[in-house]
């Protein structure tokens, strides 16, 4: 008895884990069950939800604690090919990822299902793709082998597909949807091909055998480049990124939050998983490329979300900007690990899983305050908004505490993961190649521009939203959200606050991951106690974010004690505005003309058309449409040479049985021929 | 015993972080005083006294607030905020002397940050009563950081790169122990960081202080519907953040006189060293506004991407000439 127990209470995490899986395949069930009652999908299936994610937060945080990885098997799967699960510190880490958005998101939920109570949607398939679209997440990052990572990658891209047509009446969406999934399938062949090249070299599709094998530097680039591709699709890096801003906003936003929040975040364990846990052997030159996509994903990301008018578009488009930074990281990451500076290379992993975290929770934030919008005023876009501070007090602050999350501002999360993003870019100065030295730089510098451009973006979104007047009926009249949808907000935006302030316990919590999967933990982090972060010495950097939010509050206290004491409430009137004449709703900046001092200086990047039109009614109306330019530079020569090629293959088909019987015989005999 | 010996020099440390922060806030209205005293002497006017700024200040605090009927909660506590993140940014830039424990607290990223939250908050609260002047500026000072913040953190970086630290302190120490005072990489982020202290400031040729214009207005069309000790805490928080740039260039480029001791002599030396350092400086852009006339707003971002320029020629001519020797 006494041998068991320590082992029992070792491995509660798996179960935990395993806990997980069941309960969001019983949500998914329970919802397929319920039917046309949309009840049962309200109080059984989003609170399973919320209770599979609390499950997996709290295997996620076990794992991180765990000093060694911890083993299952399915009994699913093939007989000589099981499905093992591992439940290891980096898994751990993007269960706590899934664990803790899914929670927020099954808090919400409930609320939030009703408004589609009224449609005609099917609430029985939106409850049961949910369930199924988390079972797949948490099956990726606990898979142990090829097999079972393809199987649940695909559950995962497929059940989200069917989420993404939920709207399916309007023709946008289905054709968002059939984007997805196509640009999803051509990134799973990418990483199947990936898989296959590691299961060549090491004689098996599980995870153990590929990570002893012996790789030539030729496959292994190879195989890298094949899993760049392919989870860097699902990640949106520029330029596969086109599907993102097409179908993320198409989803009801609870879904909206779990894709941008949480899916690509899979897709980062996917390439971590694949380039430092199963490649192994890191080269210098994949960080290189890694950095370039990662800067130019960034940058763009952040342009194109200032040039939107629709909120969800424009937090999709701010995804591929934060993604752009986690690989921004990754390859910073790979760079120093390629050169053997083990200590500068975790810095810079750490900052990426830092900032993975960091914009799971706030990215979910941001979608869950947009979805309370189109709950309460069911509008997206942004020029129809305005003053919904007031309509909605609550929402208000948690979406403001995004934005500042979101801005990298201190004392919030966001800053912390760019600033230690920062403190890696600057030992670039270790590097011996020069090349390396000032690349390393300038990717800094397209990270500054990034967060002051981020920065601008969300004073836009938060500024024409919710201050100022309504810009129409509708959302004049808008209603603070149901208890439970604020409640997930709110709880969000106290994780927000809580990484930024506490950096050091939080790093102590990550760097168990590079501690297992690269050898390596960050020691001097917090070296100096726990109010300094010092990821490399006290001399090189460091930052009391304790001591900074604590001295932003006294001091914002004391400042409202001296001035604000006596005199409560302050005498209104009506606005100056220089003595012109008094400020209509229409008078107010609207968030195209926002951006347009950005859209001229940037103006080469993008493919903008400006017209002026009549409305019904007679008045002129300005309109500027921002396409994407990665349409006419990418998609469409690729589409047109596909379609060119199937017109060669088109000389194939003859109409007549027999030569298709000629053909399909020929195949086999070559199939043959390459096998023996 | 061993406690009690290295508490005294922590309590004596933050005593003195206090006392700058003080002397920031006391300081900050003089400089901006001095600059338009300057420039009304080069423009042949009498101009008003140096300790103008301070009446000012004194005046506004005494009177009342008004707010627009459209103003929200945020219009309310932005000036406090704005007013406290500057503040605290200015008080890790080091004045007096380099052993100060808020150095530690924040390095010149997060000064950047708090700048950018102060930024953050006084374009939200001008776009929060809803006037077109309030939107314009709002739009146009988020435009204007988006280029000129990742040309601070350019010519920041030179320094950081050179130093080994992003910590200002550590930054001056270093500046002054060494023997190469004016790399070559240093001139460029020196240029570069005076046309972002200009930018960002809203100086001519950028924004002009003094405008009464408000279709060239930028930083002005974001406080106008302010009054009273809300904007008392808007204009004491822009004077700060002239002083923290001035502050910035003379003592990290010029950082003679910054005491690296905590004693007496030393540390009334270097206050003597700044001032007159601040004074130079000041006298120098009120030359500069003199000379030049505001630019088009649409000039502004050849001018930093100019600043940017500069910063990633310091930094790249730091990594290729300057590492290893």
């Amino acid at each position: 008895m006494a041998v068991v127990a320590p082992q029992l209470t070792a491995y509660w995490p798996m179960h935990l884990a395993e806990l997980a899986v069941g309960l969001a395949l019983a949500s998914a069930g329970v919802s397929l069950l319920a039917g046309p009652a949309p009840r049962v999908l309200r109080w059984v299936a989003m609170p399973l939800f919320g209770i599979a994610g609390l499950a997996a937060l709290a295997a996620g945080l076990g794992a991180l604690g765990q000093p060694t990885p911890l083993t299952a098997t399915l009994p699913l799967g093939l007989p000589w090919l099981p499905w093992q699960l591992r439940l290891d510190a980096l898994s751990g880490f993007f269960l706590c990822i899934i664990g803790a958005v899914s929670t927020a998101v099954g808090l919400y939920g409930p609320a939030y299902v009703r408004g589609f109570e009224q449609g005609r949607d099917s609430l029985a398939t939106l409850g049961a793709f949910s369930g199924l679209f988390l079972v797949g997440m948490l099956l990726v990052v606990l898979a142990d082998g090829a097999f079972l990572f393809m199987v649940a990658w695909e559950l995962m891209s497929l059940s989200s597909y069917f989420l993404v047509a939920f709207h399916h009446e309007h023709p946008a969406n289905r054709r968002a949807a059939f984007l997805y999934l196509l640009m999803a399938h051509i990134g799973g062949l990418a990483i199947l091909l990936g898989f296959g090249v590691l299961a060549a070299f090491g004689h098996g599709f599980s995870f153990e055998a590929m990570r002893g094998a012996p790789l030539p530097v030729g496959w292994a680039t190879v195989a890298f480049a094949l899993a760049f591709v392919g989870f860097g699709m699902k990640a949106g890096l520029v330029p596969l990124h086109a599907w993102l801003p097409e179908a993320h906003p198409a989803a009801p936003s609870h879904i909206s939050a779990l894709m941008s929040g949480v899916m690509l975040k899979v897709a980062v364990y996917g390439f971590i998983r694949f380039v430092f846990g199963l490649i192994g052997q890191l080269h210098w030159q994949w960080g290189v490329v890694v950095l370039v996509i990662g800067s130019v994903s960034a940058l763009m990301g952040v342009l194109y979300a200032m040039m939107q008018t629709d909120l969800k578009r424009l937090l999709a488009y701010s995804s591929v900007e934060n993604l752009g930074i986690v690989f921004i990281a990754l390859g910073l990451s790979v760079v120093f690990l390629g050169t053997h500076h083990t200590l500068l290379g975790t810095l810079a992993f750490v900052a990426a899983l830092y900032h993975a975290l960091n914009h799971a929770l706030f990215k979910t934030l941001l979608f869950l305050g947009a979805g309370a919008i189109a709950h309460s005023a069911h509008e997206r876009d942004l020029e129809q908004m305005g003053g919904l501070l007031r309509r909605m007090p609550w929402t208000g602050l948690f979406f403001l505490l995004g934005c500042i999350a979101i801005a990298a501002l201190p004392p919030f999360n966001g800053f912390v993961s760019e600033w230690l993003t920062f403190q890696a870019a600057l030992q670039a100065w270790q590097l011996d190649s020069g090349v390396l030295r000032s690349l390393v730089p300038i990717a800094a510098a397209v990270l500054a521009l990034t967060g002051a451009l981020v920065a601008a973006t969300f004073v836009k979104v938060y500024g024409v939203a919710f201050l100022g007047q309504a810009r129409s009926r509708h959302v004049r009249r808008a209603r603070a959200v149901p208890r439970g949808m604020r409640a997930a907000q709110g709880l969000l935006a106290m994780l927000c606050l809580v990484l930024g302030v506490l950096p050091t316990w939080t790093l102590d919590m990550i760097a168990a991951v590079p501690r297992q999967l690269l050898g390596a933990g960050l020691p001097r982090a917090a070296a100096h106690g726990w109010l300094w972060l010092t990821p490399i010495s006290r001399q090189t950097a460091s930052y009391g974010a304790p001591l900074v939010a604590l001295a932003l509050t006294v001091a914002l206290a004391l400042g409202f004690w001296l001035f604000g004491r006596g005199i409560r409430r302050v005498r209104r009137c009506d606005a100056w505005d220089c003595g012109f004449a008094p400020p209509t709703p229409s008078m107010q900046y609207t968030a195209a003309a926002f951006a347009q001092p950005i859209r001229r200086v940037f103006g080469m990047l993008f493919q903008v058309e400006e017209r002026v039109t009549t409305e019904p009614d007679g008045k002129p109306r300005h309109v500027v449409q921002v396409t994407d330019r990665t349409w006419t530079l990418f998609y469409r020569p690729v589409a047109r040479l596909i379609e060119k090629g199937a017109r060669h293959i088109l000389r194939l088909q003859s109409g007549h049985v027999r030569t298709y019987l000629g053909w399909s015989l020929a195949t086999l005999v070559i199939l043959l021929w390459i096998i023996a | 015993m061993d406690h009690r010996l290295t508490l005294l020099p922590t309590a004596i440390a933050w005593s003195l972080c206090l006392g700058q922060l003080l002397l920031y806030a006391l300081l900050a209205p003089l400089v901006t005083g001095w600059v338009r005293k300057v420039k009304a002497r080069l423009q042949n006017r009498r101009g008003a006294p140096i300790w103008q700024p301070y009446r000012e200040l004194y005046k506004l605090f005494g009177k009342e607030a008004r707010m627009a009927h459209t103003a929200s909660p945020l219009f309310r506590a932005a000036p406090y905020i704005v007013f406290v993140a500057t503040w605290l940014a200015a008080s890790a830039v080091p004045l007096v002397a380099t052993d100060l424990p808020t150095a530690a607290v924040a390095d010149v990223i997060v000064i950047a940050g708090l700048l950018a939250l102060a930024r953050f908050f006084l374009a939200l609260a001008a776009m929060d009563v809803g006037t077109a002047f309030g939107g314009m500026g709002a739009s146009r000072e988020m435009f204007v950081s988006a280029l000129a913040e990742p040309a601070m953190l350019l010519a920041v970086f030179t320094l950081a790169m050179t130093a080994h630290s992003t910590n200002l302190a550590t930054v001056v120490a270093y500046q002054l122990a060494g023997t190469h005072l004016l790399r070559p990489s240093f001139l460029f982020a020196l240029a570069g960081l005076v046309l972002v202290a200009v930018a960002e400031t809203g100086r001519i040729p950028v924004d002009n202080p003094s405008t009464h214009l408000e279709l060239t207005m930028i930083h002005e069309a974001m406080v106008l519907e302010y009054s009273g000790r809300h904007l008392a805490l808007m204009e004491w928080a822009g004077q700060l953040k002239l002083m923290l740039y001035g502050t910035l260039l003379a003592n990290v480029f010029f950082p003679w006189g910054v005491s690296r001791s905590i004693d007496l002599p030393s540390l009334s030396f270097a206050f003597g060293a700044i001032v007159l350092k601040l004074a130079a400086l000041g006298a120098a852009l009120a030359v500069a506004e003199t000379v030049l006339a505001k630019m088009r707003v649409f000039r502004v971002p050849a001018f930093l991407n100019l600043a940017l320029l500069l910063g990633l020629l310091g930094l790249l001519s730091h990594v290729i000439l300057e590492v290893g020797t």
